[in-house]
């Protein structure tokens, strides 16, 4: 079976131990979460998790029949084979070297990243898309001198609701 | 206004708990300042491990839910084992744990132990209660969660100003704040696997635990019956077929019967119910049942695909299940008779006189021969508790279990100590009911201190330990698989334990000859109050048939070496 990155939407609730939870199950079955984004949904009772994670259709199975079996889950949905829009964010700290500023401004148009700090020598660049636009520009940005970057986990919704919300 | 404790115990009276096995603690003397003022009984058990062996024990024997009570910290540490015990198992109990202080949690204070977060992976759910006005409802929940579905431990951690608070909710009715679990209809999963039961020659039906959880052994003898189909189980599911029914096969695997193995290994069709095919059960996943057709019944649908694929799998409770297909079959007389399964049945016959359960005679007393005796003089009326290893596996073979929740044994997690606490619950659910545990030498030195628990209050267990001075089971896989290596399992220094029966204020016998097996035995089980009766049985008899780990489960070694 083809090994894959798939994306897990896990509706649950807005608990302190609930996170600890579904890293517990996936740690403790020998499941990898590859990323994740985690934020309180329009209920603040109830908070959506989005989870990318390697494995075939089998592991997914088994993640997420896991998953649903928990007291504090309330709905598990596999978006990977579904058409849904996918983001993740990057910001991206450079220091700047002298006489690059054009060039760099550049490469952000390119990359559809804007500036969102600029201190001194350092700017801070945000760039949001899907895994390969962040790909791209963390590729071109980086020889502007890459001093730390950090990434969000993959959001993830459906184009279409093809369920019904419990 | 109530406070916590009065709380607690008016949800604990509303699910009708009787009994609660348990020992106090700092964090949790206002429970037990509470406890005096109902009709609760309370067993002091004499080490936590215990209390949550016997509320374990308590639930398998009576179907009810289990309840322990412990302090914080090392109280609650000390049920880790137990509460795995149960999970493997999926046992309905309720552990309370005490806790520090709300404004102490996170500072390690005394007695301090995130219990919660050390038991997350082992509890079917837990909980920490942070304010009074929620104890009542996570209370209630944590009954709700213990017995439905498939069964499991939860754990409730109670910090101390929680039980000491006040609250004004007096009404204690609670509606349950999450939503079950939408139940999957069943008509066209069980639609599904009619036509595969008609046609089979060959069928054999699996059973396992949840045959007993979800109190199904009357559907499940009716289906074998409807069949003519022949029935093995897991060990989880013994007493859940008759063991004297001529279509029990005994239990299969690792240390089953040839004949179970040989029908899973040629049977065409595999009836699997409330079983979760463990190792133990399967061996060589690849070669397990290889000619059959795969129909799996289980409530939980975790447990199907898991190991092997089902064909057909219908997920949900086993009883509705099995009266819904047997409604079907009994209608059904004109498209299956009881003949289709004649040729199978004459073969697995042959299976059965070519290699039957044996045991050779010797100088020394045969363990086989000591259950096979228990089994007669009891008549197998008796609730047998088991330690795990050598004893456990003897147990399993040799005595017919006719009666559900009769076999009372650490399946999944293989828990030493486990039978002498968990005889202890299940006498406390059926104090008329003769309830013995098998155990070896080993085994029942490790919660030996429950001797206490059951002198104090009488609790008339029948301790019998097959005594071979070893720690057998691994002994024989040394011999098997390290060349006699027997590396730290000689176990030659034990207490004299009829002194030690004795000390405790319990009677206590001994046999050295097989000829004495008998009437030691007749007077043990005669003798009112708690008996402990050293058996000193053959030191490197072996458990066999066995299916090497790993090993598809048609090659077994039959051969007691020491026979």
């Amino acid at each position: 079976m083809e090994i894959r990155e798939n994306t897990i939407s896990i509706l649950v609730k807005n608990k302190p131990d609930v996170m600890a939870r579904i890293a517990g199950t996936f740690s403790g079955r020998g499941f990898n979460i590859e990323t994740i984004a985690v934020n309180v949904t329009e209920d603040p009772q109830v908070s959506k998790i989005i989870m990318t994670v390697w494995g075939n259709q089998d592991t997914i199975t088994k993640i997420e029949k896991q998953l649903n079996k928990m007291v504090d889950v309330l709905q598990v949905d596999d978006l990977t084979g579904k058409d849904a829009v996918r983001r993740e964010m990057m910001l991206i700290r450079v220091e700047m070297p002298s006489g690059e500023g054009g060039r760099l401004m550049q490469t952000i148009d390119t990359c559809k990243g804007k500036v969102v700090s600029s201190e001194g020598n350092y700017w801070i660049i945000e760039v949001t898309g899907d895994r390969e636009t962040i790909e791209k520009a963390l590729a071109a940005l980086k020889p502007f001198g890459l001093d730390d970057l950090t990434r969000t986990g993959t959001v993830a919704l459906a184009r279409q609701n093809d369920k019904v919300r419990r | 206004m109530l406070t916590g404790s009065q709380v607690l115990f008016k949800i604990l009276e509303q699910e009708n708990v009787d009994t609660i096995f348990g020992y106090p603690g700092g964090a949790v003397m206002d429970i037990y300042d509470e406890l005096a003022r109902h009709d609760i009984k309370h067993i002091l058990v004499r080490h936590e491990q215990g209390a949550i062996h016997a509320a374990d024990g308590y639930a398998r024997a009576s179907g009810k839910v289990g309840v322990c009570l412990v302090t914080s910290g090392p109280g609650a540490t000390n049920t880790v084992t137990g509460i795995a015990n149960a999970y493997m198992d999926s046992i309905p109990v309720v552990v309370f744990t005490g806790q520090v202080s709300t404004a102490l949690i996170g500072n390690d204070a005394f007695q301090e132990v995130d219990i919660t977060g050390i038991t997350r992976p082992c509890t079917k759910h837990n909980f920490l209660v942070r304010s009074v006005n929620d104890l009542g409802r996570i209370v209630k929940e944590a009954f709700h969660i213990a017995r439905s579905g498939r069964p499991g431990p939860v754990l409730v951690d109670l910090p101390k100003d929680v039980i000491q608070g006040l609250t004004d909710d007096a009404t204690l009715a609670y509606p349950l704040s999450f939503s079950e679990d939408a139940i999957e209809p069943i008509e066209a999963k069980c639609a599904e696997a009619l036509p595969l039961i008609r046609e089979a020659k060959r069928p054999l039906i699996i059973s396992g635990g949840g045959i007993l959880l979800g109190k199904a052994w009357n559907e499940l003898s009716a289906l074998a019956k409807n069949l003519n189909c022949p029935v093995t189980s897991s060990l989880m599911g013994l007493g859940g077929f008759p063991g004297t029914d001529p279509l029990w096969l005994g239990m299969p695997g690792m240390h089953g019967t040839y004949y179970a193995n040989m029908a899973i290994s040629h049977c065409d069709l595999l009836i699997a119910v409330g079983v979760r095919f463990d190792d133990r059960v399967t061996s060589k996943v690849e070669a397990f049942a290889p000619h059959a057709k795969i129909v799996h019944i289980d409530i939980d649908p975790v447990s199907i695909d898991k190991t092997i694929k089902a064909h057909v799998s219908i997920v949900g409770d086993c009883k509705p299940i099995l009266q819904l297909l047997n409604q079907w079959l009994a209608n059904d007389k004109t498209a299956r008779s009881g003949e289709q399964t004649q040729a199978w049945l004459e073969e697995i016959a042959r299976w059965k006189k070519k290699e039957p359960l044996d045991y050779g005679s010797g100088e020394k007393i045969k363990p086989q021969f000591v259950i096979e005796k228990l089994y007669e003089l009891t008549k197998g009326r008796a609730i047998i508790a088991t330690e795990v290893g050598q004893n456990q596996m003897w147990t399993a073979q040799f005595y017919k279990f006719d009666e559900p929740n009769s076999f009372i044994s650490s399946g999944g997690l293989g828990t030493m100590g486990f039978g002498l606490p968990a005889a202890i619950g299940a006498q406390m659910a059926f104090p008329d009911k003769l309830v013995v545990d098998i155990a070896g030498d080993g085994s029942i030195q490790m919660n030996i201190q429950e001797m206490a628990t059951a002198v104090q209050y009488n609790i008339p267990v029948k301790i019998i330990i097959l005594n071979n001075g070893f720690l057998g089971m691994v002994r024989q896989w040394q011999e098997m698989f390290y060349n006699k290596h027997y590396s730290q399992t000689t176990m030659n220094f034990a207490p004299d334990f009829v002194k030690l029966a004795e000390a405790y204020g319990a009677k206590g016998l001994r046999a050295t000859r097989t000829e004495e097996v008998e009437s030691v035995l007749k007077e043990g089980l005669a003798a009112p109050g708690p008996v402990m009766i050293d058996i000193r049985v053959e030191p490197e008899e072996g458990v066999y048939p066995m299916v090497k780990p790993g090993f598809p489960l048609t090659e077994m070694s039959l051969v007691n070496k020491t026979a």
